[in-house]
């Protein structure tokens, strides 16, 4: 059984279809593990252990009478705890939605319950997917699999914790500046940001509607086309749903695996940890495994180019000043009327709705939220409008039009995921401003709507944690991301003779 | 640079309908400061000619046809509330005793 959970989904689903084992052996398995390690790492804030039963029993019986609903009919995954889940609780880290329960199905979700995957449980989070360490979640910390002292990134460090710590095959995460990348970064996992568009974000709890995009965490470059296949398409139920279709990733995937790399041009992004002179900031092991994951697609055909995107290092202020405007506008209706936390205040006979409102802001928020609607609101009021939001905004233009010509001098960008390995737990937790540089390489991405995924680059020789690859494609060219993802993944497994997870400790309680 | 004083947060916390008592303030409004600080330099960065982005993809407007589809009934809508009535949210009052 223990054989079972260190399989990819790809290898699941094979062996379901050659009817080699069960969606319940499987589901049961995972299950098993959650029981075995959680109470260490905490991934997850729910575990639905009869319903994700329930389903893979549904899902053997389809695929007994011959008709299994997709190519991962029976393989279980877990979902971040921002997306809705008809009769699961969904609570987004935080307080003020403690025991919703939603009476609807995210988009995405309902495409995981049509292609038959069991959902295993909702995964941990930053409250409202504020912050890069998994530490602003109400319900406390997740911890690394990798070192239990440190922290499994953010916001999605649950979904990411959950499928290094194989206690879910696949995952769902959301990124609005990096949430599913720097999660996959430092706990040598694979995380896609897709196109802005490209997955419905209907029943996710939005952070900032123009960045926000759901996508798959998983162990390997081809499960998270598998996912993404699954997941992606027009829904007319989101207004900024593209609909084009989603480019076929599965092949891209297949055809980078091969580890060739003839004839793609691969830009290295000089302000983003890609200059041998400067770049402050920039871990030495973390440099040192990016320079060794360029060296080997050169040796694989890939040619390489600098290129220097100037407006890059505008982006984290930019990101600083349109994420808090839109989330203290989002956040408004979280007013204590028609659903969540309702606080009464204290000392006050006959309170208002507005004394209501107030003081179930201040029980149901933690101090990220509240210090990202301050910012939002002050951003947004009149007098600093111009000079703060409106020029974000201008800068966002200037960042895409980077990305647009470095895409005409490379086929993708790479960069690291992060600038450092994992740093410990409650080293950032107070200091706000060297949190938010933790997503210096992640955010130009949300702020132009191009995707990315971040693919395991190794150990960093100083710490002994991972590090993570970022690669960039232009809008609607993800399966760039998922070709080059692929070759990078096969060419560095091979050097290492298996994939890094391989390497990481054997948690307590679990026997393998 | 700019300076976020205690009591503009106090205020903004106000517009933004979140009671926050001393300790907070005093606890948010130095962090608010440092990160307003470190987002200033963005004033200076674009001129007059670059039009702004709000979104990355360059829509207008989206139409459907406007057709009858089936949405949440009464008791799904309310079944999160924290108190309803007769099938409608209830909540505070919300005039005050001068109204």
């Amino acid at each position: 059984m223990t054989d079972l959970i260190r399989r990819t989904a790809a290898q699941l689903a094979d062996a379901l279809a050659a009817g080699e084992t069960t969606s319940v052996e499987i589901t049961q398995a995972h299950l098993d593990r959650i029981s075995a390690v959680d109470g260490s790492i905490h991934a997850f804030l729910h575990v639905d252990a009869e319903g994700a039963l329930e389903q893979a029993a549904a899902s053997d019986a389809r695929r007994a009478a011959g008709r299994p609903a997709s190519g991962l009919d029976g393989v279980p995954i877990a979902v971040k705890d921002i997306l809705a889940t008809e009769g699961l609780p969904t609570t987004c880290g935080s307080k003020m939605l403690e025991g919703w329960v939603p009476p609807y199905d995210a988009t995405v979700v309902a495409r995981l319950k049509a292609a038959g995957l069991p959902i295993l449980g909702k995964t941990n989070m930053d409250e409202f997917a504020m912050g890069s360490s998994t530490e602003h979640s109400a319900y406390g910390p997740t911890h690394n699999p990798w070192d239990l002292d440190r922290i499994p990134g953010g916001s999605g460090g649950g979904s990411a914790a959950a499928v290094a710590a194989f206690e879910a095959p696949l995952a769902l995460g959301t990124d609005t500046g990096g949430s599913i990348r720097q999660p996959g970064a430092v706990t040598g996992t694979v995380g896609v940001k897709p196109t802005y568009g490209s997955i419905s974000r209907y029943g996710l709890v939005a952070l900032a509607n123009s960045l926000d995009q759901v996508g798959p965490v998983t162990r390997t470059v081809l499960d998270s086309a598998l996912l993404h296949e699954l997941i992606g398409g027009h829904d007319p139920r989101d207004s900024t749903s593209i609909t084009q279709p989603v480019p076929d990733l599965t092949d891209a995937a297949r055809l980078g695996a091969t580890g060739d790399l003839t004839g793609v041009r691969i830009g290295v992004v000089k302000e983003l940890g890609g200059d041998a002179q400067g770049n402050e900031g920039w871990q030495d092991g973390v440099r040192q495994r990016f320079q060794e994951s360029v060296d080997l697609m050169v040796g694989a055909g890939a040619t390489v180019v600098e290129v220097s995107c100037p407006m890059f290092v505008h982006a984290l202020a930019a990101y600083y000043l349109i994420l808090p405007a839109e989330a203290s506008s989002n956040l408004a209706k979280f007013d204590a009327m028609r659903y969540g936390l309702r606080v009464l205040p204290e000392g006050i006979v006959d309170p208002s709705a507005e004394d209501v409102m107030r003081a179930s802001r201040d029980a149901g928020f933690g101090d990220e939220v509240k210090r990202r609607i301050i910012l939002g609101t002050y951003a947004l009021s009149s007098g600093y409008y111009d000079a703060y939001y409106g020029q974000a905004q201008k800068v966002r233009t200037l960042i895409s039009r980077d990305f647009d010509a470095a895409f005409q001098q490379a086929d993708v960008l790479l960069s690291p995921t992060a600038p450092t390995t994992a740093f410990k737990l409650g080293e950032k937790l107070d200091d706000p401003m060297a949190m938010y540089l933790n997503d210096l390489a992640t955010i130009p991405a949300n702020l132009s709507g191009v995707p990315g995924i971040s693919v395991p680059g190794g150990l960093a020789e100083e710490d002994g944690l991972p590090v993570g690859i970022q690669i960039l494609a232009p809008t609607m060219a993800d399966d760039r991301v998922y070709r080059v993802g692929a070759a990078l993944e096969t060419l560095l497994t091979d050097r290492w003779g298996g994939p890094l997870l391989d390497r990481a400790p054997v948690l307590n309680g679990a026997s393998s | 640079m700019p300076h976020i004083t205690r009591d503009e947060v106090a205020h903004l916390a106000s517009l933004a309908r979140i009671d926050l008592d001393d300790a907070e303030l005093d606890h948010l409004a130095p962090q608010l400061s440092v990160i307003l600080e470190s987002v200033a330099s963005i004033s200076s960065v674009a001129g007059d000619d670059v039009p702004p982005t709000s979104h990355p993809m360059p829509l207008t407007n989206v139409y459907r046809e406007d057709v009858v589809v089936p949405g949440l009934t009464a008791e799904q809508a309310l079944s999160g509330a924290p108190a309803s009535e007769q099938q409608r949210f209830s909540v505070p009052r919300i005039l005050g005793d001068e109204q």
